[in-house]
């Protein structure tokens, strides 16, 4: 059992990442907008005519509206990892933000809670604005639609805790390639974002189960064709749990790499 | 009133290596009180103890009369803190960083403008509050963490190597300022590598090596003390100078061909080796707190 030492004014970590990223919104605002673009033009497009539609939850989908959540859930699991692999890294080991912080009232539970939090925050900003783009296309059903913004904060914090683990363990910034190599290209490619995990072997299928952003992905697609499944609520609970034991892994972490 | 910093018998090991080996010293209020010692005499690792950065092994540590167990987010909002690297937030402004970090502080905003507003003034920061950080000179810098370190209208500053990198000026300016914060009554705690600088602002100072006090005391009392009121220095010794030195049992340190020595009442002895023995490159000076530090801690290098 490990005890946190919280309060409210971890909050004033995650306004000084907003306070950075305000100042540099027309280029973070950038990816978000025209990523759905190339991916809707590129898979649903181009790869749509020769797929035509695919069955989800036992009735007919189209491609591009299939994959549109898929790219979604992608986005939160970028955006908040990233932000807390190499963004976090830059704080703590380039810039000393952490030290900095660390000679005020603020302790490093709080510090690493504020980034983590910050994380999520991202990947919900990323999605809102991803969310916009969609919608022109027509592919998203509100108003349950509008549950994929607490679903990308929650996904985001099941992403934002593994980066951190990531970033208290990494002896250098360029070892993030492993993780990212590793955990994310896999995901990215077999979650059932551009194609069923039900196409998959069955040790894949199984194999899928295990990730995260399988879980996102199918989160995203119900709440995305708007229809609550019993798969959406395993995996809200599936990322409640990762986040659970992920969040005080990445505060361990830190205390051992930072504190000493 | 209780000690600003009371230390007891304060430890600190990494594995095998002992950084901090059982020091003891007291703050008092309004003191300015330097940690001097070469490299990995364990200065940092006691500061950072000091403001619970890095937690102690063994001993006890009070601050304010306040045990500091248990109470560190108390006692840091009372602390200003000047690290050793300049740590200063790059992707911030001038201002932005006073204001971000008087946030960590919970400073109320009304308290915050006109803080910021005083700090600038004090730090000569003023017409530079929108300059990006990455923009500033060295001691543009060091005066941004000085005035951030000052924030939270500290009772007591550590300094972390304050001066360390900056030219003469900045040094000055910098010296000016914290002789205006003593003035206030501000207590400091100081580490230099700059022996006149410890010298010319501490009050009281400890000399560390390999973790433990060699000496403590005013700086004008460990010269007396160690090296005596001047030094001769001797560019090229002969031969019978250093026979000289040895018949007379002065005190004295051979450096190659250098010679050292310290002479409680330097000006006679001066005057006779200028006649007798050498007649250049002989040099009576006063004896500084550098003479006490080398002599305590030897010549050799540390890293």
């Amino acid at each position: 059992m490990i005890v946190l030492n919280l309060s409210r004014r971890l909050m004033r970590v995650w306004q000084r990442n907003l306070l950075v990223y305000r100042k540099t919104w027309k280029i973070s605002f950038v990816p978000p907008l025209t990523e759905p673009l190339l991916y809707l033009t590129a898979f649903g497009v181009g790869l749509g005519g020769m797929v035509g539609t695919l069955a989800y939850d036992g009735a007919a989908v189209e491609y591009t509206a299939f994959i549109a959540p898929g790219v979604i859930a992608i986005t939160i699991m970028q955006g908040a990892f990233f932000e807390n692999t190499y963004s976090s890294f830059v704080r703590m080991y380039y810039q000393k933000t952490f030290d900095a912080m660390l000679a005020t009232p603020l302790t490093l539970d709080e510090v690493i809670t504020g980034e983590i939090l910050w994380g999520a925050t991202k990947a919900v900003i990323g999605t809102m604005l991803m969310m916009l783009v969609i919608t022109l296309f027509g592919l998203l059903h509100y108003p349950h639609a509008l549950l994929l913004i607490p679903a990308a904060f929650l996904g985001g914090l099941a992403f934002a805790c593994a980066g951190m683990v990531c970033t208290a363990i990494v002896p250098t910034i360029e070892t993030f390639n492993l993780p990212i190599f590793l955990f994310i290209t896999p995901m990215f490619l077999f979650s059932g974002t551009f194609f069923p995990v039900a196409n998959l072997p069955v040790w894949a299928q199984l194999l899928a189960q295990v990730l995260p952003l399988t879980h996102l992905v199918e989160l995203c697609r119900s709440l995305a064709l708007g229809q609550i499944t019993v798969a959406a609520l395993v995996a809200v609970l599936y990322l409640l749990v990762w986040c659970v034991v992920l969040f005080p892994l990445a505060v361990l972490g830190m205390r051992r790499r930072l504190i000493r | 009133m209780p000690a600003v910093i009371e230390v007891d018998n304060l430890r600190k090991s990494y594995g095998a290596f002992v950084a901090v080996d059982g020091i003891t010293f007291a703050v008092q209020s309004g003191e300015c009180f330097g940690l001097l010692g070469p490299n990995g005499a364990g200065k940092t690792t006691t500061i950072r103890m000091l403001y619970g950065f890095t937690p102690r092994d063994s001993g006890s540590l009070r601050l304010f009369g306040t045990p500091c167990d248990g109470a560190w987010r108390l006692l840091k909002g009372r602390i200003g803190i000047c690290q050793q690297e300049n740590n200063l937030d790059p992707d911030l402004t001038v201002r932005e960083n006073l204001e971000v970090f008087a946030a960590y502080f919970n400073l109320p905003a009304a308290v915050v403008h006109e803080r910021v507003a005083s700090l600038l003034r004090f730090t000569a920061l003023e017409g530079r509050e929108q300059a990006g950080v990455r923009d500033l000179s060295g001691g543009l810098m060091r005066r941004l963490v000085l005035a951030r370190a000052l924030i939270n209208e500290p009772q007591l500053l550590i300094l972390d190597e304050p001066t360390t990198g900056l030219d003469p000026q900045s040094r000055h300016q910098l010296w000016s300022r914290l002789d205006e914060l003593k003035g206030r009554g501000l207590t400091t705690l100081l580490t230099t590598h700059y022996m006149d600088e410890a010298q010319r602002l501490c009050d009281r100072l400890v000399i560390m090596d390999q973790g433990r006090i060699l000496v403590e005391g005013a700086p004008r009392d460990l010269i007396r003390q160690h090296v005596g009121e001047s030094v001769i220095e001797v560019v090229a010794a002969c031969d019978d100078l250093r026979r000289l030195v040895q018949e007379r049992a002065l005190d004295y340190e051979d450096l190659g061909p250098r010679l050292v020595i310290y002479s409680g009442d330097g000006e006679s002895l001066y005057r006779e080796l200028l006649a007798e023995h050498c007649h250049e490159g002989c040099m009576l000076r006063p004896a500084t707190l550098e003479d006490v530090f080398l002599r305590l801690t030897g010549r050799e290098l540390r890293e």
